[in-house]
């Protein structure tokens, strides 16, 4: 189980934070914003880093989750774990429908295909106002209850989305570490070969778009019951950069580097808001260093940093020893 | 309805031409590096921008205009030296996610410098429209398709009879190659933005009668514009200005014949349809994979 | 080995970081806190916002304060997104414990965070348009801006007077476009009249030639543009440009300069309500409006550009805020939201307040002037 070890790790320190920090503003409030993008900024990362496929239309799926459940708990009546389960039904059979035509695309153009999608999803979001409250937004949507434990509060939402992230978390290492796993990286290095090998490459590619999109649709609903309220707004390309943006920055084909990378996205802005009108300016300075500087993404550029550091105390401390005396 | 054809065609494609302009600069970068810039827009907003200062501050249009292309040309080199080279060697999706914070820097540079607000300029002929056959088109329309027109013509040529454009082709076909037969890379995509960074700002000059400007035009317009190259087949000049044009005819004609809520979702659920039936665009050249 | 320590460091990091930052700050200040739509956008409207606010926090400062304390402004841009503003509203109740929020530049906005007010039991003063905010009345939340309902009755009242009967509607994709748009054709049948186009465009969109020509091919007597930002001065251009006559009604969206700037000699002849501060110099001597939105005017455009009618709404915020922490004599907060609801008889820059129990609003529509574009400037319609 060492492989796992640091995985339960993070689970303690996950489940510690509250306990140490209690009240926090920034454990319970924004730590559930980084739990919702951890499960969006993995699922992306099995299709991006780990498939080598590109994908800017991810904030849509999210969008039609937490959507779905919007509109069948407030409309409808749904029971809210009902209507989840439903936008994750309705999410498979759309993500499966185009899957197929939109993996055949590669590069830019599958890049273009997604953000279309994206684009398509949302403004259906902003006009079909009767159904979705438009522009505005759909407000009232009820919170969510387990066994009768209604999550309504900060530090019970952080608990909820918390474990709902670290089980994203472990699907995600098991998913790569088995024999699907090995046949979705054999896919990213060279398509071909992967055939050659006897790998169904279609399928491998259109499962996983499929798995990552109904893994955003669930993210998309428990973001709806935790926020009350929903808006196209949430769900623009914008934030599909955003999620690449947190992948990439994380650095791909890692899951724990997607999530070092969901995490630094979602205090980054809390701490830059002090900087008012610099903000922006200063966003997008530190996006542009930090991928000049480690491409291959923060948490592998910050770990081999660490290790030349520490290789260089190690041989400081072994010549002193050698040295002359 | 169909009396008024000819009036959405013509809207159609005084802002495909708008969207053409853009994605012949994608088109430009693209073919020497092989990176999207997803900080086109913000060349076309710096040179608006910066066009607009100079001529507020009192210097004649056209001084204004060249002052602003200038202006953006630096910035296009900047971005290169500072942003593109230092990452040399980086995966295409983290050179993406480069341009994608110079966008963001840009745009935070641009609302610290001219604020919140929009500006425009006045037409460059007047604001007279001009009827043809129960159609009306604005003087500066023409001024837009007519320089399109010249700009996609230069670059053509420069790209297909000059050696110095050949050079630039030649370092995206394989940049060692051209290495090795003297061409100087690093010049050659300096000069590639330069270019682009020129043309985003005359287009940035050209529309700005028509659309007015601010801190945040560039987005809307980087989008559209990458969605007119990849349309067009992304590395094809030529394909560029077909996609514009009919990107531009798409919307309009969507918005005169089915939705105007709906417009851009028709344009865009039509560029997926192309994609799928021709997947390297309209015109793009069909890629070989090496294995 | 490396992923250890990146993750021991950065676990050590995030526990120093949320050490520090559970530390509560002590003072003896009274702390508005707001978020506003400062950049994104719906900047025009948050922008001139947080200007005015900051300019008069400081004047109320410097005259020593309200019930002898100073006034600590903490402000947070949401860019027009209601997921940050719920954020940045747990933000300022949680972490930066203030008494009383001004803020929701947009209706979007607001409404994500009414929830949230009623159970923070802390009041809120919203700058935004909808008449969703106050209708039905919530116990802690207030607005002061004209809802877009009065602007539709004021244009359609107008309408009716110079007997339109057949009106084309256009607006845009925004929050703002959608909810006027919604209330002009819920009211219109009460004056008599038929929308017979329902146009719609992009706010980022640079052309609607298309739409304006399908308009055009109606027997539409006259164009409500419901609107806001650069896209209803391009609307304007563009009526010019394909020579429609039809006479233009535009929203209070766009009862600005910069309006008349874009425009350019296509806006003569324009309509659209406002309110009094956009026209302050041409209000009659005796409008009892007249002292305190000559007064803002001159303030703000002494310091900043020219002044809009969305800055005028958070300095009557402002204002209300402050007049009934004084009567309150405490900065308790629910003294403060039952002295706000007794507002009487204030007047402000936006109109005459008369708030109760079941009006959190306090504005008629008489407080609305109609406004023409004469010659590149705004003239008061009677």
């Amino acid at each position: 189980m060492k492989r796992l070890s640091w995985f339960y790790l993070l689970t303690l320190v996950v489940f510690l934070l509250p306990q140490v920090f209690p009240d926090n503003y920034y454990v319970t409030v924004v730590g559930v914003f980084a739990a919702f993008h951890i499960i969006l900024a993995v699922s992306l990362n099995l299709l991006m880093g780990y498939c080598g496929q590109i994908s800017l239309g991810h904030a849509a799926f999210f969008g039609l989750g937490a959507y779905s459940s919007a509109i069948l708990t407030t409309r409808y009546g749904f029971d809210p774990w009902l209507a989840m389960f439903s936008g994750m039904l309705i999410v498979f059979v759309i993500a499966n429908l185009i899957a197929r035509p939109i993996l055949k695309l590669k590069g830019h153009y599958l890049a273009m295909a997604t953000l279309g999608f994206g684009i398509i999803v949302h403004i259906i979001l902003v006009q079909t106002e009767a159904l979705t409250g438009g522009p505005d937004g759909l407000g009232e949507i009820p919170g969510l209850s387990i066994f009768g434990w209604a999550v309504d509060s900060d530090v019970r939402w952080y608990y909820v989305s918390a474990m709902c992230a670290l089980v994203v978390v472990l699907l995600s290492l098991n998913l790569i570490s088995s024999r699907s796993g090995r046949a979705i990286r054999a896919v990213h290095g060279s398509e071909f070969a992967a055939q050659m090998m006897g790998i169904n490459t279609r399928k491998t590619k259109v499962t996983v778009f499929v798995f990552s999109a109904v893994l955003a649709s669930f993210a998309g609903s428990l973001f709806a019951h935790q926020q009350n309220f929903v808006s196209p707004d949430s769900f623009s390309f914008f934030f599909s950069i955003e999620l690449v943006t947190m992948v990439v920055l994380g650095g791909m084909a890692s899951t724990y580097g997607a999530v070092f990378g969901a995490i630094l996205l979602t205090f980054l802005p809390e701490l830059l808001v002090v900087f008012e009108d610099y903000e922006m300016l200063i966003y997008g300075a530190i996006l542009m260093m930090v991928m000049i500087f480690m491409p291959q993404g923060l948490f592998i550029g910050l770990g081999d940093k660490i290790k030349q550091l520490s290789l260089k105390w190690r041989n400081q401390y072994s010549s002193e020893r050698i040295g002359p005396s | 309805m169909s009396e008024y054809v000819l009036q959405f065609l013509i809207s159609g494609i005084t802002v495909g031409s708008i969207y053409a302009l853009v994605g012949l600069g994608f088109t430009i970068i693209y073919n020497a590096s092989d990176v999207i810039n997803f900080a086109q827009g913000e060349f076309v907003m710096i040179g608006a921008m910066s066009a607009v200062t100079f001529s507020v501050a009192g210097t004649p249009l056209i001084i204004a205009i060249i002052m602003a292309m200038l202006v953006t040309v630096l910035i296009g080199f900047a971005l290169n030296l500072f942003a593109i080279k230092p990452a040399k060697g980086a995966s295409v999706v983290t050179t993406i996610i480069i341009t994608i914070g110079a966008s963001i820097f840009l745009r935070g540079a641009a609302l610290l410098i001219w604020g919140k607000d929009f500006y425009s300029l006045p037409a460059f002929s007047g604001e007279q429209p001009i009827h043809i056959a129960g159609a009306t088109i604005l003087p500066q329309n023409l001024w837009v398709l007519g320089m399109t027109v010249i700009l996609v013509s230069a670059v053509l040529l420069f790209f297909k009879y000059t050696l110095l454009g050949k050079a630039v082709l030649a370092c995206s076909c394989n940049s060692t190659a051209a290495q090795l037969v003297g061409i100087n890379v690093g010049k050659m995509m300096l000069l590639s933005y330069g270019i682009s960074a020129m043309l985003g700002a005359l287009a940035g000059v050209l529309i700005v009668p028509i659309t007015f400007t601010s801190y945040d035009a560039g987005v809307m317009l980087g989008l559209k514009g990458f969605s007119a190259a990849i349309l067009g087949g992304i590395g094809n000049p030529i394909g560029a200005v077909v996609g514009g044009l009919l990107l531009g005819i798409l919307e309009s004609l969507g918005a005169g014949f089915i939705s105007s809520g709906y417009k851009d979702a028709i344009a865009f659920g039509i560029i997926l349809l192309v994609l799928f039936i021709r997947p390297s665009g309209l015109l793009g050249r069909t890629t070989q994979e090496r294995v | 080995m490396r992923i250890n320590l990146v993750k021991f460091l950065s676990a050590t990091a995030l526990c120093a970081f949320l050490l520090l930052s559970s530390q509560t700050q002590a003072g003896d200040t009274i702390k508005i806190g707001s978020f506003l739509a400062v950049t994104g956008g719906a900047s025009f409207l948050g922008d001139p916002e947080l200007k005015t606010l900051q300019m008069y926090i400081d004047e109320i400062n410097q005259k020593g304060g309200v019930l002898g304390k100073k006034i600590e402004l903490i402000h947070y841009d949401t860019g027009g997104s209601p997921k940050k503003a719920v954020k940045f509203i747990k933000r300022l109740v949680k972490k930066d414990r203030v008494d009383l929020v001004i803020g929701g530049s947009t209706s979007g906005t607001t409404m994500a965070v009414a929830p949230l007010i009623e159970k923070f039991k802390i009041p809120m003063i919203s700058l935004a348009g909808s008449i969703k905010i106050v209708e039905p009345t919530q116990k802690w939340l207030f607005k002061v801006p004209h809802t877009d309902r009065m602007a539709a009755e004021k244009v359609f009242q107008d309408m009716k007077k110079r007997g339109f009967t057949k009106v084309a509607l256009i607006s845009g994709n925004g929050g703002f476009d959608k909810s006027g748009r919604a209330q002009s054709l819920a009211l219109a049948p009460k004056y008599g009249i038929e929308i017979v186009a329902d146009e719609s465009y992009g706010n980022k969109d640079t052309d609607m030639t298309a739409q304006l020509t399908k308009i055009r091919a109606t027997d539409a007597q006259t164009i409500l543009n419901f609107g806001f930002g650069k896209a209803p001065a391009i609307v304007t251009k563009n009526i010019k440009q394909l020579g429609i006559s039809l006479p233009i009604y535009q929203s209070h969206g766009v009862a600005s300069k910069k309006y008349l700037e874009l425009s350019g000699a296509a806006a003569n002849g324009v309509r659209l309500p406002a309110a009094a501060i956009v026209v302050a110099d041409e209000l009659a001597d005796d409008d009892i409006q007249k002292q305190i939105a000559s007064r803002y005017k001159k303030q703000y455009e002494a310091k900043f550009d020219q002044v809009s009618s969305f800055g005028a709404h958070a300095y009557d915020a402002l204002m209300i805020t402050v007049e009934a922490i004084k009567r309150a004599d405490s900065l308790d907060k629910k003294a403060v939201r039952n002295e706000i609801e007794k507002t009487h008889n204030y007047i402000g820059a936006g109109g005459i307040f008369n708030m109760s129990a079941d009006d959190h609003m306090g504005l008629k529509e008489d407080s609305f002037k109609l406004l023409e574009v004469v010659d590149g400037r705004w003239q008061i319609v009677n």
